[in-house]
């Protein structure tokens, strides 16, 4: 039991390329936190630095009120998943998760004992003097939770744990990871590229981009209030749709038509920005089909025509993608790194595909040049310099009423800034929208 | 049908191919063999087998020092040397796999040109330093440039297998508590236990081989290895030629490495392509 600070860590590479940079970061007692972010932004080196693995150049790192900057990873009272599992080839599953306690110099009825504990737990006790090469992957995977599990470490480090499983055992594998932690107890950092399971495992999450950290904050507070571009476009699937907008008297112009803005949002942009140019970013379930929307509700909103390109229908929602002019022809480096990480590094500037996420109801085909409506009030707005999230000092209403399937998930999750919410606050329910 | 006529008049050419092949290689041991089961006045008859087949040769041989000796220094200069080598080298071998250090490349390019280097070069400054040193006619005298050639070999071979050996199993021992050398010992090396194996193999037979330095550093049975001591083999009278000893020395000394290579053949060839493909 330990908590975990990390106090401007920073990590630079003998060749001068700066890994990490000045991340601060308080990880409570018992805590689960997500390490998140595309790959090479430097969570990886940040999980190797909390291990042991990687040195740290400067800043200070502390687990449980110790500086342990110069430990080795074995005074560090920490167990680690790594995402290849690393099991030893040579050993029996046995063998392999008793290594730790066998070099520590365990007595071996102790050893057994833990050893036969955690199998039963992870349902091994039939696999265990079996090599791991004889494994599927998912037993595999549980071996590698078993080594771990069979120290009773202070920290729980994995390093993207579920990558090398297929789609299906990955989602089941997830809940149980959650529910391990949770019966454990133990303070756990995980780190993973796939927002996902970030969204769906973590009590806390920590958005990272090219070594600096982005964002701190449960699942639900980074989607609802991201402080930036990228973390707004990284958290959330399907991605956030970006457009250009341009500030004139009162309303914004955007590709959609003009809209109006609200007192609160003005003032917010007011004061924070001078330019006219802004990034309007629309989140796919804030629009809707026209003909569903609510009369009451219509004034929240702008409707516009599209042509619907393609038309996914998913059961429980109906996605519908179709090209808008986004009008983003410089396009700042946090889109850009966005882009890259969806595969998209080619189609970013012009024309651009938006998604929308509908009511399974709508009669929408594809071809159609349909009539649909955007939810204003959950529009975020960015400067296209710095990327900041100029839409956040606004106090608009909590998001997703507008749209009851979403709101209905969304707003159960976590509160809103729980910053130690110790594993009790449900992290495998958070944020529907985002575990489709 | 076309194809099976392809099919079968390939076998036919591969098929004479090879047996050309292994004729070739295998007529002279053949030979050999032939001549060590001769008596000393059959040796000229020119039969390629003996019309009377004599062990008189293996008996001679095995009954004077001047070969049993020679065999006794073979096998424990050939095994010391191998060990030291081995230990050496996957040491080197390790630390070219796995480290960033300064000369890197050096270390390696020097290995690589003491591989190539010719031998026979090195022979006259390498008599001179042993005369001076004390080494001429000693084991050490052998064990120590043995070493310095099996190194190269040994340190291509086991880089090329702790290459394979994914980086993760270190951080992962080093996680469970290991120190460095633990990590080393009960994790790393076990795994690149059949690259040592085969270098151990590789490195051994050069040593048993080697005719070379055993033939230069040596003087007398104390420290001459069986190759060299070959040619020291005299007849049983002034006017007679040791062909029938030398050959069956020669099988002697052949065939423990012909059932070495046959038992160890897959390791070798393993060693020889290792990291030359995945998988």
């Amino acid at each position: 039991m330990a908590e975990i600070v990390l106090d401007k860590v920073t990590k630079r590479f003998p060749d001068g390329a700066l890994a990490v940079d000045q991340i601060s970061l308080d990880i409570a007692d018992g805590e689960f936190v997500i390490l998140v972010g595309p790959s090479g932004c430097g969570k990886s080196t940040t999980l190797n630095m909390i291990a042991g693995l990687e040195d740290i150049t400067e800043g200070e790192l502390r687990i449980g009120g110790q500086v342990v900057n110069n430990k080795a990873p074995k005074d560090r009272d920490i167990a680690m998943v790594f995402q290849s599992y690393a099991l030893y080839p040579h050993m029996t599953v046995r063998e392999n998760m008793g290594f730790a306690l066998k070099l520590a110099k365990t007595p071996q009825a102790t050893i057994d004992e833990k050893v036969n504990e955690a199998a039963r737990i992870l349902d091994l006790t039939q696999h265990l003097d079996r090599r791991p090469a004889n494994l599927s992957g998912g037993q595999r995977q549980r071996v590698a939770m078993g080594r771990a599990i069979v120290r009773d470490p202070a920290v729980f480090l994995m390093d993207e744990p579920l990558s090398n499983l297929d789609a299906k055992l990955r989602v089941q594998t997830r809940t149980e990871v959650s529910k391990l932690q949770r019966r454990l107890g133990t303070t756990m950092v995980y780190v993973t590229h796939d927002q996902t399971e970030a969204m769906t495992l973590g009590d806390r999450l920590a958005v990272m981009r090219s070594g600096i950290l982005q964002q701190v904050g449960s699942p639900h507070e980074l989607y609802e209030n991201p402080l930036n571009l990228f973390v707004a476009g990284f958290i959330g699937s399907p991605a956030m749709n970006f457009m250009a907008g341009t500030l004139e008297e009162g309303s914004l112009r955007t590709s959609f038509g003009s809209l109006p803005l609200a007192p609160q949002l003005k003032q917010a942009l007011e004061r924070a920005h001078s330019g006219r140019q802004v990034i309007v970013g629309i989140r796919p379930e804030s629009f809707e089909d026209a003909a569903l929307v609510k009369p009451e509700l219509r004034d929240n909103g702008i409707t516009f025509r599209a042509t619907i390109d393609v038309v996914e229908s998913m059961g429980s929602d109906v996605f519908v993608y179709f090209t808008q002019d986004s009008g983003l022809s410089a396009t700042t480096d946090q889109l850009a790194d966005l882009a890259q990480d969806s595969g998209k590094a080619d189609t970013v500037a012009g024309d651009e595909t938006v998604t929308a996420r509908l009511d399974p109801a709508t009669r929408i085909r594809e071809g159609d040049e349909a009539e649909l409506w955007a939810d204003v009030r959950t529009m975020h707005i960015f400067d296209p310099e710095t990327g900041k999230n100029l839409s956040l000092d606004s106090e608009r209403p909590a998001a997703g009423s507008a749209r009851p399937a979403a709101a209905g998930s969304a707003g159960s999750a976590s509160s809103a800034g729980s910053a130690s919410s110790a594993g009790s606050a449900g992290p495998g329910e958070a944020a529907g929208p985002a575990a489709t | 049908m076309a194809t099976v006529a392809t099919t079968g008049r390939q076998k036919f050419g591969w098929g004479t191919a090879n047996t050309i092949a292994v004729a070739l290689t295998l007529i002279p041991v053949l030979w050999i063999a032939s001549l060590s089961f001769k008596s000393p006045t059959a040796i000229t008859d020119s039969s390629f087998w003996p019309k009377q087949w004599t062990l008189a040769n293996y008996s001679g041989i095995l009954k004077t020092s001047q070969f049993i000796r020679p065999l006794v220094n073979s096998v424990g200069i050939g095994l010391i040397a191998t060990i030291i080598a081995v230990v050496l080298a996957s040491m080197a071998a390790y630390a070219v796999a796995r480290l960033a250090f300064p000369g890197k490349q050096v270390l390696i390019g020097m290995a690589l040109l003491i591989a190539m280097f010719p031998a026979i070069s090195l022979v006259t400054p390498m008599f001179s330093i042993e005369r001076s040193l004390g080494l001429f006619n000693t084991w050490p005298g052998l064990i120590i440039p043995y070493v310095a050639f099996g190194l190269p070999l040994g340190i291509y071979i086991l880089s090329a297998f702790f290459r394979e050996i994914p980086w993760e199993l270190e951080k992962a021992a080093k996680i469970d508590g290991a120190t460095p050398f633990q990590a080393f010992t009960k994790v790393i090396a076990p795994l690149a236990a059949p690259g040592m194996v085969t270098t151990a193999i590789l490195v051994f037979l050069f040593c048993w081989n080697d005719f070379i330095f055993a033939i230069s550093f040596t003087s007398t049975i104390s420290a001459r290895t069986a190759p060299a001591a070959l040619g020291f083999f005299s007849g049983s009278s002034q006017f007679t030629a040791p062909t029938g000893p030398i050959a069956a020395a020669a099988i002697v000394i052949t065939i423990p490495i012909i059932i070495f290579v046959l038992f160890f053949q897959r390791r070798i060839v393993a060693g020889l392509t290792s990291g030359a493909v995945k998988g």
